[in-house]
C-alpha cells in the first residue's frame, strides 16, 4: 500500500542539499543538531545566505559542509582556518563560518587554530567536540578525556587534554562559548552572536558519538550523552574559565555558557587601516 | 600614473623583487607566505607594496597555511601568490594537490636552495624539480617553469598567473637562489603589451537549476566564486561536476582524466624552450634554469673548436616538452644533462630520447663553472 504523503517540502530545503541525504552520520550523533542550529542561525542572522559560507577540514563534523545548500569549502585535514583567513582577508563581506571536528582543528590544525584567534580574523569557528576520530575508528586526539578507553589507547588515555575555552580566551578571542546537542536554543543563540561578532567567534559544542567514542566510555548510546549532559551541565556565563575542564566521571559538573563576549578591532579592521596608509603615501612609482 | 604599478622603462633589479613586480603587474592581489631563505625578498617586497596597489598581504604561521590562505582568497576571486624555497615547498605538497583537485588558479614561487633537508639555505640548488612533478600525492599534471635570468624571472611570474587563470589550477615558478639573488637588467614593456589571462566566470545567472561548478561540458569549466550565489560544493574528495563526492570508480575516472587531460591536451601550447646551434648538432646539451648559463658558454667555446655542439633550454619542464626533446634526440649522438642535483630531470629525457643521454650531476653549493660542462662536451666528441 503506497505511503500517504505528508509533506513534499522541508521547511529547511532552501538552506539544505535535499539532494545529498541520507548523510553518514550514524544513530545518535550530535552533528545533525549542529547543522540544524547552524541553519537556523543562517536564518535569523539577516544575512541572505549567499554570503554567508561554510569551510570544514576533514572529518565526520566536516561533511556538514556537504549537505549545506550555501557555498560550501570541504578542505583537507586541519586545514580549515587558513582557507578561511584567504577568503576573508579578500572578501571580509562574507560571513564565513568554520565548522569541524576537534581532532582537525585543535589536533592537526592547532597552529593554524591559536595563530588565527590570535590575529582575530572575522569569522565564526564552531567546534564539534565528541573526543576522538569518528570517521578513522576512534582514534584518541588532544581533547580525549584522560583515562578514556580509545582504538589506540586500549590502555586508556594518559595525556592531559585541552581546555578549550581556557585556551581560546587567553589567545583574545572577542567571543568564546561552549554549549552541547542538548542546548539546541543557546547554541542557536550563540551561532547567530557569532555571527555579530566583529573578529574570531568560537564555539565549543559537546557532541556524543556513541558509535567510536561512547561505546566503550559509558555511554553506549547517543541518549545515554545527551541524558548525561541533562544531569551534569552547569550553565556559568561568568565561570572561571581555569576550572572548565570536561571531566565526563559521574558527579563532576560539564561548564556551559557564553563566556567571553567583548569588542577589539579585528584583522580586517587593521588590514583596510594599512591599506588606506599605504595607498596614501603611495611610493615608489604613483 | 600607473596605479602603483611599476611603469615601463629599464631597471636594474634582484630577480626575487623583480617576480614580485611582476606579480603586481600580472593582478596579483593577495600574497600569504612564511620567511625562507632565498624566497624573503619575494614578500618582503610584497608586504611593502601590495598594500600601495590595495592588495593584501599576510604572514602565516607556516606554509600550510600560506598555501590554503592563497587558495581560499583565490576562490574568493583574488588572483594570488606564496613563495618559498625547498622546505616549504615539501610542506605545501598536500594542498598544492587540493589546489589542483578543486581547480583553483593560484601560483606557487619555489626559490630554489641546497638540499635534502635543511641543506644549504642561502646558496643554490636545482633539487624540487621531480617534486614539482610529483609532490602531491594521486594524479594532476603540474605547470612548472623555470627562468634563468631577472628578465625571465618577471616575464615567467606573469606567465605562470596566466596559465593558472587559464587552466584553473595551482602553476609553479621554479628559480633558485642564484636567479632570486641576482641584480641584473629589467625591461617592463608598456602594460598594455603584457598579456593578462583572467579566469572565466560562469555565463549562466546564480539560481539556475542544476548549475554545475565542474561541468563536463568545458575543457576548463568557468569558476563560481563564494559569493556569487551560485551556492556551490567544492571537496578534495573524487567529486562530479556538480561538485558531489562520490566513491565509484565512474566517477574518479572522469575526475582524474579531466585533471590530467586539460593540461595533455594543451601541452604543446605550454613548452616554450630556447634553441642555441641546435640545426647540426650532434652532442646536444639540455639544460634549464641557470645551468643553462655557463651551459651557454661551454657550447660556444665548443663550437669555436669545431664541435658541433647545441644547446636545448626548457623554459617549461612541466608539462614535460617531450616531442621537442624527442626530435632534438633524432639527430643527436649524445645529450648531456647537466644539473644542479643527482640526476632529475634526465629520466624524463631518457625516456624519449633516441640517443645516448650522460647526466652531469653537481652538487648543491654552486653553480658549475663553464669548464665543467666543457670538458664533458670535448670528451665525448672524440
Amino acid at each position: 500500500m503506497p505511503k500517504e504523503v505528508l509533506a513534499t517540502k522541508h521547511p529547511d530545503d532552501e538552506l539544505i542539499r535535499a539532494d545529498r541525504i541520507p548523510h553518514i552520520w550514524c544513530p545518535g550523533c550530535g552533528i545533525g543538531i549542529v547543522m540544524k542550529c547552524y541553519v537556523e542561525a543562517i536564518k535569523r542572522s539577516g544575512i541572505p545566505p549567499e554570503r554567508h559560507v561554510v569551510v570544514s577540514g576533514i572529518g565526520c563534523s566536516s561533511r556538514l559542509p556537504g549537505y549545506m545548500n550555501i557555498d560550501s569549502y570541504h578542505t583537507t585535514h586541519g586545514r580549515a582556518i587558513p582557507f578561511a583567513v584567504g577568503m576573508n582577508i579578500v572578501k571580509p563581506d562574507l560571513e564565513i563560518t568554520v565548522i569541524a571536528g576537534d581532532g582537525d582543528l585543535v589536533t592537526i590544525g592547532g597552529n593554524h587554530f591559536i595563530h588565527a584567534i590570535r590575529r582575530n580574523h572575522n569569522f565564526n569557528v564552531v567546534l564539534v567536540n565528541n573526543f576522538t576520530y569518528g570517521m578513522t575508528g576512534g582514534q584518541y586526539g588532544a581533547t580525549t578525556p584522560i583515562g578514556s578507553k580509545m582504538s589506540t589507547a586500549p590502555y586508556g588515555m594518559i595525556e592531559y587534554s585541552f581546555n578549550l575555552p581556557l585556551l581560546v580566551a587567553s589567545l583574545g578571542a572577542p567571543f568564546v562559548a561552549r554549549w552541547t546537542t542538548l542546548h539546541i536554543r543557546q547554541l542557536t543563540d550563540a551561532i547567530l552572536k557569532a555571527m555579530k561578532v566583529n573578529g574570531f567567534a568560537f564555539i565549543e559544542v559537546v557532541s556524543p558519538c556513541p558509535t567510536q567514542y561512547g561505546e566503550d566510555n559509558n555511554f553506549p548510546t547517543g541518549m545515554d550523552m545527551m541524558k548525561y549532559f541533562r544531569e551534569a551541565c552547569v550553565v556559568e556565563h561568568e565561570a572561571d574559565l581555569r576550572k572548565v575542564d570536561i571531566d565526563l566521571r559521574p558527579g563532576k559538573p560539564l561548564i556551559v555558557g557564553n563566556f567571553v563576549h567583548i569588542e577589539k578591532p579585528s584583522y580586517n579592521d587593521m588590514d583596510r587601516k594599512l591599506i588606506e596608509i599605504a595607498m596614501k603615501g603611495r611610493k615608489p612609482y604613483g | 600614473m600607473t596605479d602603483g604599478l611599476i611603469p615601463p622603462g629599464k631597471y636594474f633589479m634582484q630577480g626575487n623583487i623583480a617576480c614580485a613586480e611582476a606579480a603586481l603587474i600580472a593582478g596579483c592581489r593577495f600574497f600569504a607566505g612564511y620567511p625562507i631563505t632565498p624566497s624573503n625578498e619575494i614578500a618582503q617586497w610584497m608586504s611593502y607594496r601590495l598594500p600601495q596597489v590595495g592588495g593584501h598581504f599576510i604572514q602565516m604561521e607556516d606554509e600550510i597555511a600560506s598555501i590554503m590562505a592563497i587558495i581560499g582568497a583565490s576562490n574568493a576571486g583574488v588572483k594570488s601568490m606564496t613563495a618559498t624555497s625547498g622546505p616549504g615547498f615539501s610542506l605545501m605538497q598536500e594542498n598544492i594537490g587540493f589546489g589542483m583537485m578543486i581547480e583553483t588558479p593560484c601560483v606557487i614561487v619555489n626559490v630554489q636552495r641546497g638540499g635534502p633537508s635543511t641543506g644549504i639555505p642561502t646558496l643554490v640548488g636545482q633539487g624540487d624539480m621531480m617534486q614539482a612533478r610529483w609532490g602531491s600525492h594521486g594524479d594532476y599534471e603540474a605547470i612548472a617553469y623555470v627562468p634563468n635570468s631577472v628578465q625571465e624571472f618577471f616575464d615567467l611570474t606573469i606567465k605562470a598567473f596566466n596559465a593558472a587563470e587559464e587552466y584553473r589550477q595551482p602553476v609553479i615558478v621554479l628559480a633558485d637562489q642564484t636567479i632570486g639573488h641576482m641584480y641584473g637588467p629589467l625591461v617592463v614593456p608598456p602594460h598594455e603589451e603584457i598579456k593578462i589571462v583572467n579566469r572565466k566566470l560562469p555565463n549562466v545567472p546564480p539560481g539556475v537549476p542544476d548549475f554545475k561548478p565542474f561541468d563536463a561540458k568545458y575543457e576548463v569549466a568557468p569558476m563560481a566564486l563564494a559569493g556569487m550565489g551560485y551556492r556551490i560544493h567544492v571537496t578534495g574528495l573524487t567529486h562530479d561536476e556538480k561538485g558531489y563526492p562520490y566513491y565509484t570508480h565512474e566517477v574518479s575516472t572522469w575526475c582524474v582524466k579531466h585533471l590530467v587531460s586539460k593540461i595533455r591536451n594543451n601541452a604543446e601550447k605550454i613548452w616554450e624552450v630556447e634553441r642555441f646551434t641546435l640545426d647540426d648538432a650532434d652532442i646536444v646539451v639540455i639544460t634549464y634554469g641557470i645551468t643553462s648559463r655557463p651551459a651557454y658558454q661551454a657550447v660556444k667555446v665548443a663550437r669555436s673548436e669545431g664541435i658541433k655542439a647545441g644547446m636545448l633550454r626548457l623554459i617549461t619542464v612541466w608539462p614535460f616538452p617531450e616531442e621537442v626533446v624527442r626530435k632534438v634526440s633524432e639527430q643527436a649522438k649524445v645529450i648531456l644533462v647537466p644539473e644542479i642535483n643527482m640526476g632529475q630531470m634526465i629520466h624524463p629525457i631518457r625516456e624519449v630520447a633516441e640517443c645516448l643521454v650522460i647526466g652531469l650531476s653537481w652538487a648543491p653549493g654552486a653553480v658549475q663553472t663553464p669548464d665543467v660542462i666543457l670538458d664533458a662536451i670535448r670528451s665525448v666528441s672524440r
